[in-house]
C-alpha cells in the first residue's frame, strides 16, 4: 500500500518536473547528450542521496536586489496586471535587518528555505505542497486548490498567492490563477546541471550544492566556518543557510 | 405537564414563502459574489499574501464552531438526561448541521481553485489537520442525520441516548479540530497557544446557543406558537455562564501571553496599540458581545424577550468581533523572523499588514448565513422539527 503510493507519488513528481525538463530536450538535445555529472537522469526518480542546500555569506558586499531581478526574469514573474502590491509573487526579496541597540545593520535575500521539516507540507491538504527526495520543496500547481494553509504556516512568509489570470509566462515555471507557489530553487535548472539563477548572478555570495555530499563546496564551507539558519529554534533544520547573520 | 407534540410549519403561507425568497436570494448573491471572486482571482478582494484569510474565514469559522454548539441542547437533553431540553433537541441537531453546511460553503466557494473540490475529497495528506476537518464534517454530517433520525422515529428512540453520546463526543473533537487549525501554526504568535483549541470550544457553546435562541425566538413568533418562558429562563441563563466562560478563557489567554516574552507583543498589539483591532476588543467585544449582553440577561431586562434577543444578537456581534481579530489580526501582525530586531523588506516583513474587507468577501461570508438560515426554512417545512407549543404547561415539569 505504502510503497504504491510513493510510486505514484515519485512518478508524479517525475511527471511534473521530468516534463518539463523532456520539453527542454526536444529544443536543446546537445544538453542532454552530454550529461554533465550534474545534471540528473530523468528516467530515475529523484535521488534521496541528495539534499541540495544554499549557502548565503551576507558579509560578501553584493547588490542582492541582482538576485531578485535575476529570478524574477528565470521564472517570469512581475507579469501581474491588477493585483496590489501586496498581492504580487514574490519568490526572493531583500530583507533588511537592524539592531535598534546597536545600530548595526544588514541585509539578506530570503527565498523558500527548503526546510527538511517543512510545516507548509505538514498542513497541505492535498499533498500539493511537496519536499522532492532531493529536499527541494514546491507546489504541484495541478494539485494545489488554493487553501492557502502553507501560508499561514510557513515561518518565512516564503509564499505567494496567485491573485490573476497571468498570460505570458515561462513554460518552465507554470503558474496558475488561485494556486499559490514559492521559489523552487529553479528545479528546471538545477535538473538540468544548472546553478539556480540567484546563484548564478550572486558573485559567489550564495553556494549551491549537495548538503549530503561531504566533499561539496557547501558542505566544506559549512564545516569551515558553520552556517546559520534563521529561526532555528524551529528545528525545521532549512536547507538554505547563512554567514554573517 | 401537557403531552409535547412536534408539528411541521405549515410551507404554504405568505411568511413561509418570503422567508424563503429572502434567504436563497441571500445565498444566491453570495455565490454570485464568490464567482465573481474566483473569476477575477483574488485581487479584487482585500486579501493579500499577508492577510491571506480574509473576512470570508471569519464567517466560515463562526458559522462551523457555532455548528458544534448549537448541538448543546440536544445533547444537554439526551446526554445529560434533563428533560427540559428535549422538546428543543431536534430543532438542535438539524440547526448545528444547517450552520455546518453554511460554513462549508463559504470555506469552498473562498478556496483558490473550489473546481478541484475533487482533489480535495480524493488526494489526502494524512498528516494534515485540514484533511483530518474533511473528515470530522462529513462525519459529524452523518452522525448528526442518525441522532435524528433516532429522535423522529419512534422504533429508534431507544438509540437517541447512544447516538446522542456519539454526536456529543464528535463535536467536541470537531472543534478541537476547528481551533487546531490555528493551533498548529507555530510560526504564528496569535496562534502558538495550547489555550486555542479549548478556547474554541468555550467559543462554540457561547456562539452556538446565541444562534439557537434567535433561530428558537424567531420560529415561534412567526409561526404564532406558544414559547413559554420556562424554555427561555433556562436557555438565557445557561447562555450567559457560557458568555462569562469565554470572557475568562480570552482573559487567560492575555495574561499568559502577557507573561510570555515570546508572545507579549501580539496581546499588548490587540490590547492597546492595534488601531482597529484595539477598538474592535475593547469596544465590539468586550463592550456589546460580552458585558452588555451579561447585563442585559441579568439584569432587570432578564425577563424581556426582546432584550434576551438583543442580547444574543449582541453576543454574535462580539463572536465576530473576537474572530476577526484571532483570524485577521493573528495575520496582520509581523511575524517574527529576526527576534529582537528591525526588519523591513519590500514583502512587508516587520510592518502590521493592512486589511479591509471587501464587499464580495462579506456577501459570500452573509451567503454562508443565508444558506443556513434557508435549510432551517425548508426543514422546519419538511419535518416535525418544533413542537406545536412550548407553553410552560406543556414543558415545566413542575406546571399545574
Ligand atoms: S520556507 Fe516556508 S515554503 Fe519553504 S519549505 Fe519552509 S515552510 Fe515551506
Ligand atoms: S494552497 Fe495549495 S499548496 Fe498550499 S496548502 Fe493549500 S492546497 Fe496545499
Amino acid at each position: 500500500m505504502t510503497s504504491k503510493i510513493e510510486k505514484e507519488d515519485l512518478s508524479r513528481r517525475n511527471f511534473v518536473f521530468g516534463s518539463i525538463a523532456a520539453a527542454g530536450l526536444t529544443v536543446a538535445p546537445g544538453v542532454m547528450l552530454y550529461q554533465t555529472a550534474n545534471a540528473r537522469d530523468l528516467s530515475k526518480p529523484v535521488s534521496s542521496k541528495v539534499r541540495w542546500g544554499m549557502l548565503i555569506d551576507t558579509t560578501k558586499d553584493v547588490d542582492w536586489n541582482k538576485c531578485v531581478e535575476a529570478c524574477v526574469k528565470e521564472h517570469g514573474l512581475g507579469n501581474e496586471e491588477h493585483s496590489r502590491a501586496d498581492q504580487r509573487t514574490q519568490y526572493i526579496r531583500v530583507v533588511d535587518v537592524k539592531n535598534k541597540t546597536t545600530g548595526y545593520s544588514m541585509s539578506l535575500p530570503v527565498m523558500c528555505q527548503h526546510c527538511e521539516k517543512p510545516p507548509c507540507v505538514d498542513v497541505c491538504p492535498t499533498g500539493a505542497s511537496m519536499k522532492r527526495e532531493d529536499g527541494i520543496v514546491l507546489v504541484d500547481r495541478h494539485r494545489c486548490i488554493g487553501c492557502r494553509y502553507c501560508m499561514m504556516a510557513c515561518p518565512y512568509k516564503a509564499r505567494s498567492f496567485v491573485h490573476e489570470t497571468l498570460t505570458d509566462q515561462k513554460t518552465t515555471t507554470p503558474r496558475g490563477k488561485g494556486c499559490v507557489e514559492s521559489c523552487n530553487m529553479c528545479v528546471n535548472r538545477v535538473d538540468n546541471g544548472q546553478l539556480p539563477a540567484c546563484v548564478e548572478v550572486s558573485e559567489g555570495a550564495i553556494v549551491f550544492g549537495d548538503l549530503n555530499d561531504p566533499e561539496s563546496d557547501i558542505s566544506r564551507l559549512l564545516a569551515k566556518h558553520g552556517g546559520k539558519q534563521i529561526r532555528a529554534d524551529l528545528k525545521l533544520n532549512p536547507g538554505v543557510q547563512y554567514q554573517g547573520i | 405537564m401537557k403531552k409535547l407534540h412536534f408539528l411541521e410549519v405549515e410551507g404554504n403561507t405568505k411568511g413561509f414563502y418570503t422567508f424563503l425568497g429572502i434567504f436563497g436570494l441571500i445565498s444566491l448573491i453570495g455565490v454570485l459574489a464568490a464567482y465573481y471572486m474566483e473569476h477575477h482571482g483574488h485581487y479584487v478582494t482585500g486579501m493579500s499574501n499577508q492577510v491571506v484569510w480574509g473576512t470570508p474565514h471569519v464567517f466560515a469559522i463562526f458559522l462551523i464552531v457555532a455548528a458544534s454548539g448549537a448541538l448543546n441542547v440536544a445533547s444537554i437533553s439526551s446526554v445529560f438526561a434533563k428533560t427540559a431540553y428535549k422538546p428543543l433537541a431536534r430543532l438542535s441537531g438539524m440547526l448545528a448541521m444547517a450552520l455546518l453546511a453554511g460554513g462549508l460553503v463559504v470555506l469552498l466557494l473562498d478556496l483558490g481553485r473550489p473546481d478541484r473540490l475533487i482533489v480535495a475529497m480524493t488526494k489526502f495528506n494524512f498528516v494534515s489537520i485540514f484533511t483530518w476537518n474533511i473528515f470530522l464534517y462529513t462525519g459529524f454530517m452523518g452522525i448528526v442525520a442518525i441522532y435524528l433520525w433516532t429522535m423522529m422515529d419512534r422504533p429508534y428512540n431507544n438509540l437517541t441516548k447512544k447516538a446522542g453520546m456519539l454526536a456529543f463526543i464528535w463535536r467536541l473533537i470537531l472543534t478541537t479540530g476547528t481551533g487546531s487549525i490555528f493551533g498548529f501554526l507555530i510560526s504564528r504568535e496569535a496562534y502558538d497557544t495550547a489555550l486555542l483549541a479549548p478556547m474554541f470550544i468555550i467559543m462554540s457553546f457561547s456562539f452556538g446557543l446565541a444562534f439557537f435562541m434567535l433561530v428558537l425566538m424567531a420560529s415561534y413568533k412567526y409561526t404564532d406558537r406558544p414559547l413559554g418562558d420556562y424554555v427561555i429562563n433556562r436557555l438565557k441563563n445557561l447562555l450567559g455562564v457560557f458568555v462569562a466562560a469565554v470572557l475568562y478563557f480570552v482573559i487567560v489567554y492575555h495574561i499568559t501571553n502577557l507573561y510570555s516574552a515570546d508572545h507579549r507583543g501580539i496581546s499588548a498589539f490587540v490590547l492597546s496599540s492595534g488601531g482597529i483591532y484595539t477598538f474592535l476588543f475593547w469596544v465590539v467585544q468586550i463592550g456589546l458581545g460580552t458585558i452588555l449582553p451579561l447585563l442585559l440577561l441579568y439584569g432587570p431586562t432578564g425577563k424581556n424577550r426582546t432584550m434576551i434577543g438583543l442580547a444574543s444578537v449582541l453576543i454574535i456581534i462580539g463572536a465576530f468581533a473576537q474572530l476577526y481579530i484571532i483570524i485577521i489580526g493573528g495575520q496582520a501582525y509581523p511575524m517574527v523572523m529576526f527576534p529582537g530586531m528591525e526588519v523591513s523588506s519590500s514583502f512587508y516583513d516587520g510592518v502590521v499588514a493592512s486589511y479591509a474587507p471587501s464587499l464580495p468577501e462579506v456577501l459570500l461570508g452573509l451567503g454562508g448565513v443565508g444558506v443556513t438560515l434557508l435549510l432551517v426554512t425548508i426543514a422546519v417545512a419538511a419535518l416535525k422539527f418544533l413542537p406545536a407549543s412550548l407553553a410552560d404547561e406543556v414543558v415545566d415539569p413542575h406546571a399545574k
